[in-house]
């Protein structure tokens, strides 16, 4: 049996890789809340601008925490530009076309990368990034944690934006009520492209904070995107709360069946959370009953 | 869209036969080989896909299926690789209809089903990475031993004519079930499913039928793979690109038309080895993931402005030439 220290640190860790899978997840469930759709280019995104920290750091010298607030509004314009000239007037706005369209996307995005920087594995080499701090009797990874608590504020901020400002409320409009929005002088198009940006954004967020401790090569986003997809799942399509809490459950069923059946199959335990949810409860725990 | 006459197929299926004995470059027939084996899980996914309306992200669980049964059954057991091939059909048959059961009764529909398939094709790669039986991360080679009782064949040409009679045969099924009462049921559920229903419908056992089949076929292409190559491992078997390509040959050839996986496979197929080749000659090297590239922008090309694929651009100049009598 292992002893309950490795077990605590299992679970702290989990909790930490999760609030940035919830970060990643953010963006995937506001694209879905509004939009209906589920966006296939969501892991290839997150490859991309874990490509852009890396170019940021070797080429230009920039520190990830630095180089987040120039790719954040940098991505937010790729994802705008992505749902107005690309995937809108291309799916004419039939569900199963723009399931094929972001497929397309995730296709191209994933094999240009290769194509750029072939299949080798990259990484950044920043002076704290083997830091650690003592919490509690537990050693936790400076980065890790500071992944953690950026990803809580900026989930807060998303919900003051969807909340408090005209934005957010023509979002919530759309989503609710797409024609009636459209009907009260909303320009629903525009907000489409503005929650896909907003999504792209989450993801350049998530890339910095996750340079400083993960490798990156052509396929990394797949591998955080099906989790994503199974916080969605699970936290209820279209739910900032449910993708914050789905978040952090992932990473510690993540961690700890990691710890008990070997890293190999510690993937399993989150593609059969995901497959048991989609069969019984697709609504997930926090979705409305559709 | 017209349904293609059996002629047409007969001809186009002829023409495809004879082409190896007009050339004898290893080349060319190593490409339409590889062409006519997609070609097999691009019907399959049309079945479903085309005809029925449930898009399938995660072919790639019919396909290792085949291909892993294939040669387990082999290495493994001793089984004749003859006596192997129905046997890995049946089993992507069951895999498919497992997964239909499930999701389908869970009534997963439109991106849920895409989900929740591409969940299942990682799940059983995962599991084939990791399993000694199935070789694990090595992977597992079949043992070159030619003989035609042993599905190995000196003369390549053998292997891609007995692709190419189960390619037809397939034309056939396809062909037939689109004028069946079956296939009007797989249609009416494609279109709306609810209406289908009200009019007496049972959605549940057309959409697992349709899935069944398509396993069954996907996994028949795995098992030409198999031999083909006679080496497999968890990424080649389970792995996503042969989910994309099953479904991007439909759509760029038509989806829900009988010959738009043939179409659409070897137009694909041709132009990723073009743009490698030219690549090659004019760039002065190989890029990695070019040809993939080209598929993600065709397949969006086709979406944007021709949603019936080739078969629809070709039904479309037949009528403008005839006076669009269509």
């Amino acid at each position: 049996m292992f002893k309950a220290d490795i077990i605590l640190a299992a679970l702290a860790n989990g909790l930490m890789t999760g609030a940035v899978y919830a970060l990643i997840a953010l963006g995937l469930t506001l694209v879905y809340g509004v939009l209906h759709i589920i966006n296939f280019a969501h892991g290839a995104t997150l490859t991309a601008a874990m490509f852009a920290v890396f170019v940021a750091h070797s080429a230009f010298k920039l520190d990830p925490y630095i180089a987040v607030f120039f790719l954040t509004p940098l991505f937010f314009a790729l994802g705008y530009a992505l749902q107005r000239f690309v995937i809108n007037p291309s799916s004419h706005g039939d569900d199963s076309n723009i399931l094929l369209v972001t497929l397309g996307l995730s296709i191209i995005i994933e094999n240009a990368l290769l194509a750029v920087f072939r299949s080798d594995t990259r990484s950044i080499d920043v002076p704290y990034g083997f830091s650690v701090v003592e919490v509690g009797g537990l050693f936790l990874s400076t980065p890790k944690l500071i992944a953690f608590a950026a990803s809580f504020v900026v989930a807060g901020l998303l919900w003051l934006l969807l909340a408090r400002t005209d934005t957010g409320k023509a979002i919530r409009a759309v989503a609710k009520e797409k024609t009636g929005a459209a009907l009260a002088g909303i320009d629903v198009d525009h907000v489409y492209a503005v929650t896909f940006g907003l999504g792209a954004a989450c993801l350049a967020i998530a890339a910095c904070l996750l340079m400083p401790t993960y490798l990156v090569n052509a396929r990394s986003g797949n591998a955080f995107v099906l989790v994503a997809f199974t916080i969605v799942v699970l936290g209820g399509m279209g739910s900032i709360l449910g993708a914050l809490l789905g978040g952090l459950i992932i990473g510690v069923v993540e961690s700890l069946s990691g710890l008990f059946l070997g890293e190999s199959l510690g993937q399993i335990g989150i593609f059969l959370i995901f497959i048991l949810v989609l069969l019984f409860r697709p609504t997930g725990l926090f979705g409305a009953r559709a | 869209m017209r349904e293609t006459p059996l002629p047409v197929i007969a001809v186009i299926v002829l023409l495809l036969a004879v082409l190896p004995l007009l050339t004898t470059s290893n080349v060319t027939l190593n490409f339409l080989t590889f062409a006519i084996i997609i070609t097999l899980a691009a019907q399959g996914w049309n079945l479903l896909g085309g005809y029925g309306g449930q898009f399938s992200f995660g072919h790639a669980a019919f396909f290792g299926t085949g291909a892993y049964a294939m040669a387990l059954l082999q290495v493994r057991l001793g089984i004749n690789p003859w006596l192997a091939l129905p046997i890995a059909a049946a089993l992507g048959g069951v895999v498919g209809w497992a997964v239909g059961y499930l999701s389908f009764r869970a009534k997963l529909r439109g991106s849920y089903f895409a989900l929740v398939t591409l969940a299942f094709a990682e799940v059983f790669r995962i599991l084939a990475n990791a399993w000694g039986f199935t070789g694990g991360a090595a992977g597992i080679l079949i043992p070159l031993r030619i003989d035609i009782a042993n599905f190995q064949f000196a003369d390549k040409r053998l292997l891609y004519w007995l692709a190419l009679a189960i390619v037809a045969a397939a034309l056939l099924l396809t062909h037939s079930i689109g004028r069946s009462r079956f296939g009007a049921h797989l249609v009416a559920v494609r279109e709306n499913e609810d209406a289908a229903k009200a009019l007496g419908v049972d959605v549940l056992a057309v959409k697992l039928k349709a899935i069944t089949l398509s396993g069954a076929l996907t996994a028949i292409s795995g098992c030409l793979y198999a031999q083909k190559f006679l080496y497999i491992d968890a990424s080649i078997a389970y792995g996503p690109w042969i989910s994309v390509e099953a479904l991007l040959a439909p759509i760029i050839g038509g989806l829900g038309t009988v010959l738009g996986p043939l179409v659409g496979a070897v137009a694909l197929l041709g132009l990723g080895e073009l743009t490698k080749q030219a690549l090659q000659n004019f760039a002065g090297g190989a890029l990695p993931g070019i040809d993939l590239m080209l598929y993600g922008v065709l397949l969006i090309i086709c979406v944007a402005f021709a949603p019936k694929g080739i078969m629809g651009i070709v039904a479309r100049l037949r009528s403008a030439k005839t006076g669009g009598a269509a």
